[in-house]
């Protein structure tokens, strides 16, 4: 800490420090930049599952939760939980999912994950992860962010701060998302501080993809184009007669606007894709068409150059009927999921681009029973729960992290979400310390204060 | 006007800067340029013909400074530099969070705002009266509601939130928000630790917090002129009628059993699911639901009692059989007191702040779960000493010391942040951070004397917005300058003005004002303009008529959900005090502009004004919607680029096709 005397003088005008941005004075923020050091990943499509899936009955297989189930867990162990509804003394449930190994690296998948565990060998899968929040906001802003506070860039902002965009056409950052949406809405695809340049671009679900995407009415695209020359000469004019750069930077805005205008008709037509390849991501059947539609979007936004792309879907917070629940959200994700990293794979894409499987948090052991008159569920669950990698530089085939016996914490292999947020910018190109931006007086970054690149995580020689 | 003999105090800390580095200072703009940076600067709308038309007519000394007094009592002046103050004060419309419920009277504080700044009332009572109006002598209702700004801050209504928590983190934003928007420091360092760079000390840091931890929120009448007499009219025989209604239903029976089954399974959880679920739900759902139930029935206030009976109404069946659900009738008794409601002419309310007795713990590592030793409130060690009216030391002896004349940063920290307005920086350009990390100030005697000047104008703003235009410094041109760019390519030493992109609000607002849409009526509750059904925004329920056109700061902010215009344009949601907001450029920001029905409407509508106000064909037309948009003749070249793309289009959309190119302008959308 500084004295007094030196500090009432900083206050009244002197000391401080000075700031350097990450982007050069003449580059506009949609331009390519190099990261700190070479990448092994040049894009992001994080398949974001809000509410938190019950990695209980998905990856993390608890059998011995049968010598419990229907009774509270010891509390030896318990004793220590903080849960958001229930109390640490809730009956166990065990999980009523039939596991097996899958793959050569024997993977232990539930049988609601047939089409994933198909991929398994593609896949990293971490049973270790942990976080600080058991409440929806603060846990997928903790996820996406790096903070629980509202106002923070999310995770796709600061990589397309860091790295710009590869595409001429169309936003470097892009969100699909389908059923009730994410809790915290567009939070968490906030630029939060950052220019709002690099703020998500939802797509709709129905009708424009991108708000105010279409000509007015009465407009062709030949009046558009009369429509953008008039406003370019004249800002042309005016740029020569001020001298000022930033002119130039809205005429480049207004040119990628037309340009997005043709290039999302364009990414949107089907029509050059295969039938047996819309099969695959469950696109024209149900119940996969809307999530396979988005998976097989992202894929197609990656090979145009889209630097983030975050598919959601949820919820997945199922305090009652949790069996039909997950059921029906499994049927939903699972085919267009492992489609996905098979096509990836296919076109030869999986290796720069990483995926990411998962939510903001899991679900307890414990049963919630909400009512007798319907399906018990489960509470959230910060403390040990479950993801998949795969892709952009990440080991395949393997299974890191463990839980404890009972499924409550996380035991060996610990993963809290910044860590993975630094491992994730480390396939970026990025020491996740040094991506940073200066705000309220000092520089935030996505990690927060935390955060350590897990080289585990990484293929050989990349970590 | 000549430059020569205008020059002001300010002038001359500039150019003895200038003149030391060699530099000249740039010469003045053009008029009309000048006036529509001013119109833009001190109301946030552009000049009308008329009003441009009187300035370049007056050949008079004196005319710039008839102009600036003219914009100053301008009602519209509170409009414009209120929303600079909301932006510090984190107002939003609604909660945050997942519910992000609706704030159906948080305009009342943004009211008293626009009210106070129009009066100019002085820096230090607006400060006192917002941080602590309630504990002034005899209060009155305005200086209550004053503490409304306190009340921005996010709520909470997730299930399972521990509400202490929750109350531990809206005095937390409290005490943050104090020491940004007056002080320019960054104290909530200090909550974890001690501050790295600056001298705040954990526990200078909870003696601060001390201060909000010993307060309430609370709720109060707060009519509007003109809506008491209606409302008191008919209360003696609405209250009657409610009365009878809910006694013929025997709820005040039936709600004092169900508050006693809420309390019971408040004291012992896990007996009774289905009232365990309710309670929870009160406590989430329904506002202050908990707090209301915990009071005695005879200390309850009137608004208080309406809450929990209504809920009860609505939230009684869940605990009791369909049959008797059946018997009770109390949908149809619910449809008539809505309907008892609608008599009743409202009074507008606000939320405020009061004093609440409540210790004050220092909390370990942040955590509201980890008490350390005990503090009483206090400032920083650093910073001048308080002088406590009482033995205890409150929230107005806080805010006193906050507009002493000792305290070296409430003033600077101000007058920093209406000097980067005006010229897109600071002369502190980190104008959230006065501390150590923030940056030096390019002019720290000028920084100096504009604090020393607003303090002894006894905290006028308007004087300080009446120097500042006043100075030949303002009036340069925005042109860049070759001469500059290698020596002070970002204009740190203010050798000319800067081109500013409008802010969401004006550039909003500069479109409806000049195709002749605007609604200009000042305060009121909030609106919400039409949007595409693709928006998806909830909570929206279209304004109908004039309320569609109000101008930009009352368009309903929700804050996981703005208007689009908002969010493009880099409009605050409300999360934090935002001291500066970011200019950024995008091609969303194109797309809202070119195809955003709100902005075609508004192109028609100028096409057509355009068209009754300018008679005589093509270039009478285009000459006055040039008037209108950008406040001068087109050139001669630009006329024919316009001509031709006018003639190139078909006749159905070549006038509003024309008029949306104005709108889309560069020069149209920035403050030259």
């Amino acid at each position: 800490m500084m004295n007094r005397r030196h500090f009432l003088r900083a206050a009244s005008g002197f000391g401080g420090l000075a700031l350097r941005d990450l982007m050069a004075a003449d580059s506009t923020p949609f331009s390519p930049r190099t990261p700190h050091f070479p990448a092994s990943a040049r894009s992001v499509i994080f398949l974001f599952m809000p509410g938190g899936p019950s990695q209980i009955d998905l990856f993390d297989h608890k059998p011995e939760l049968r010598k419990w189930h229907g009774k509270p867990l010891p509390p030896s162990v318990t004793k220590d939980l903080k849960l958001a509804f229930i109390k640490p003394n809730a009956n166990a449930v065990a999980s009523p999912r039939a596991f097996k190994r899958h793959g050569q690296s024997g993977a232990e998948i539930s049988d609601l994950l047939p089409h994933t565990a198909g991929r398994a060998d593609d896949l990293c899968i971490l049973r270790g992860l942990h976080t600080d929040a058991f409440n929806h906001d603060p846990g997928e802003l903790l996820l996406m962010t790096g903070s629980m506070q509202f106002g923070r860039p999310s995770m796709g902002a600061w990589i397309s701060y860091g790295l710009g965009s590869e595409s001429q056409n169309l936003p470097g950052f892009v969100v699909l998302s389908s059923g009730t949406g994410p809790s915290a809405g567009s939070n968490d695809w906030s630029n939060g501080f950052l220019p709002s340049a690099f703020q998500g671009t939802p797509f709709r679900g129905s009708g424009e993809p991108i708000l105010y995407l279409s000509n007015p009415e009465g407009f062709t695209g030949e009046m558009q184009r009369a429509r953008l020359d008039a406003i370019r000469r004249m800002n042309e004019k005016r740029r020569r007669e001020t001298g000022d750069v930033e002119i130039d930077a809205r005429i480049a805005s207004y040119e990628l606007a037309f340009r997005m205008q043709m290039a999302a008709p364009e990414l949107l037509d089907l029509s050059s894709e295969p039938k047996h390849l819309l099969d695959q991501y469950g696109v024209h059947q149900e119940p996969t068409h809307q999530y396979g539609l988005h998976c097989l979007l992202a894929r197609r936004m990656v090979e145009r150059g889209v630097r983030f792309i975050m598919v959601s879907h949820g919820s997945w917070d199922d305090h009652n009927d949790l069996d039909k629940n997950l059921e029906k959200n499994c049927r939903i994700t699972d085919q267009p999921a492992a489609a996905l990293i098979a096509d990836l794979k296919q076109r030869g894409l999986l290796d720069s681009t990483l995926v990411i499987w998962g939510g903001e948090f899991g679900r307890t052991p414990m049963t919630q029973q909400q009512r007798p008159d319907i399906g018990y569920g489960r509470d959230h669950h910060p403390n040990g729960y479950s993801m998949w990698l795969a892709g952009g530089g990440i080991r395949e085939g393997e299974t890191i992290g463990k839980t404890d016996e009972m499924g409550l914490e996380a035991v060996e292999d610990r993963i809290h979400v910044h860590d993975l947020q630094a491992t994730i910018l480390h396939t970026l190109g990025f020491d996740h310390t040094r991506l940073t931006f200066p705000n309220s007086g000092r520089n935030f970054r996505l990690t927060d204060v935390e955060g350590k690149t897990v080289s585990k995580l990484l293929k050989k020689g990349l970590a | 006007m000549t430059t020569k003999d205008t020059i002001n105090e300010i002038d001359r800390f500039i150019r003895a800067r200038l003149e030391k580095e060699r530099l000249a200072p740039s010469p003045e703009a053009p008029k009309h340029t000048l006036l529509r940076r001013l119109s833009l600067d001190l109301i946030g709308l552009p000049p009308t013909p008329a009003e441009l038309a009187a300035f370049l007519n007056d050949q008079q000394p004196g005319a710039w400074q008839r102009q600036v007094e003219r914009l100053l009592k301008s009602p519209h002046y509170g409009e414009k530099w209120g929303r600079h103050w909301l932006d510090q004060a984190r107002y939003a419309d609604s909660d945050g969070f997942r519910s992000d419920r609706f704030r159906p009277h948080a305009w009342r504080y943004r009211q008293w705002v626009i009210e106070a700044l129009n009066r100019d009332v002085p820096f230090d009572q607006f400060t006192v009266e917002q941080i602590a109006g309630d504990l002034l002598p005899n209060a009155t209702t305005d200086q209550r509601i004053a503490t409304g700004f306190h009340r921005n801050t996010l709520t909470n209504r997730e299930g399972g939130i521990d509400p202490e928590q929750f109350r531990v983190e809206q005095v937390i934003d409290r005490t943050n928000t104090v020491g940004t928007v007056w002080l320019g420091l960054t104290v909530g360092c200090a909550q974890c630790h001690d501050h790295k760079y600056d001298p705040i000390s954990q526990r200078d840091y909870y003696r601060l917090f001390a201060f909000f931890n010993a307060a309430d929120e609370d709720h109060m009448d707060a009519p509007m002129p003109g809506e008491l007499g209606p409302h008191l009219q008919v209360r003696p025989a609405y209250d009657r009628r409610r009365r009878e209604l809910l006694a013929a239903n025997a709820v005040p029976k039936l709600q004092a059993e169900w508050e006693l089954g809420m309390l019971e399974t408040a004291a012992n959880p896990g007996k009774r699911l289905d009232w365990d679920h309710a309670f929870d739900d009160l406590r989430t759902d329904c506002e202050d639901g908990e707090k209301i139930l915990r009071t005695p029935l005879a200390n309850r206030t009137r608004r208080q009692s309406k809450i929990l009976t209504d809920y009860f109404l609505k939230d009684y069946a869940r605990v009791i059989s369909k049959e008797r659900k059946e018997e009770l009738k109390f949908d149809a008794l619910l449809k008539q007191l809505q309907e008892l409601d609608a008599t009743l002419p409202a009074i507008s309310e606000a939320p405020v702040l009061r004093a609440f007795e409540r210790k004050t713990h220092l909390l370990v590592r942040g955590d509201f779960k980890q008490s350390g030793e005990s503090v009483e409130p206090g400032t920083p060690a650093a910073l001048p000493p308080l002088d406590p009216a009482g033995a205890r030391p409150t929230r107005l002896d806080l805010a006193r010391w906050l507009v002493a004349r000792d305290n070296p940063l409430t003033a600077r920290v101000a007058v920093n942040r209406i000097w980067q307005e005006y010229f897109g920086r600071g002369l502190s350009r980190t104008s959230e951070n006065f501390g150590n990390q923030g940056e030096a100030p390019t002019h720290p005697e000028l920084l100096d004397w504009l604090a020393t000047e607003f303090m002894e104008s006894g905290w006028s703003l308007k004087h300080v917005h009446r120097s500042i235009v006043s100075s030949a410094t303002y009036r340069q041109s925005s042109d860049s300058r070759t001469d500059f760019s290698a020596r002070d390519p970002e204009n740190k030493l203010v050798g000319r003005q800067t081109r500013l992109r409008l802010n969401a609000e004006a550039i909003r607002d500069s479109a409806l004002a000049v195709s002749g849409l605007l609604s200009p009526e000042i305060g009121g509750p909030s609106v919400r303009p039409q949007l595409p059904q693709s928006s998806g925004l909830k909570n929206w329920k279209e304004s109908t008529g004039r309320d569609r056109y109000r101008r930009g700061m009352y368009i309903q902010l929700n804050r996981t959900a703005p208007y689009p215009l908002m969010v493009n344009f880099d409009a605050p949601n409300g999360y934090g005090a935002l001291c500066r907001r970011s200019r950024s450029n995008t091609p969303l920001q194109a797309l809202n502009l070119l195809n955003d029905p709100a902005f075609v409407e508004a192109a028609r509508a100028l096409a057509l004004r355009a068209g009754a106000e300018g008679e005589g064909g093509f270039h009478h037309r285009l000459d006055r919607a040039f008037q209108l948009c950008l406040g001068r003749q087109p050139a001669a070249d630009e006329r024919d680029w316009l001509l031709a793309y006018w003639k190139s289009q078909p006749e159905t959309v070549a006038w509003t096709g024309l008029a949306s190119v104005l709108l889309n302008l560069d020069e149209f959308i920035t403050r030259e």
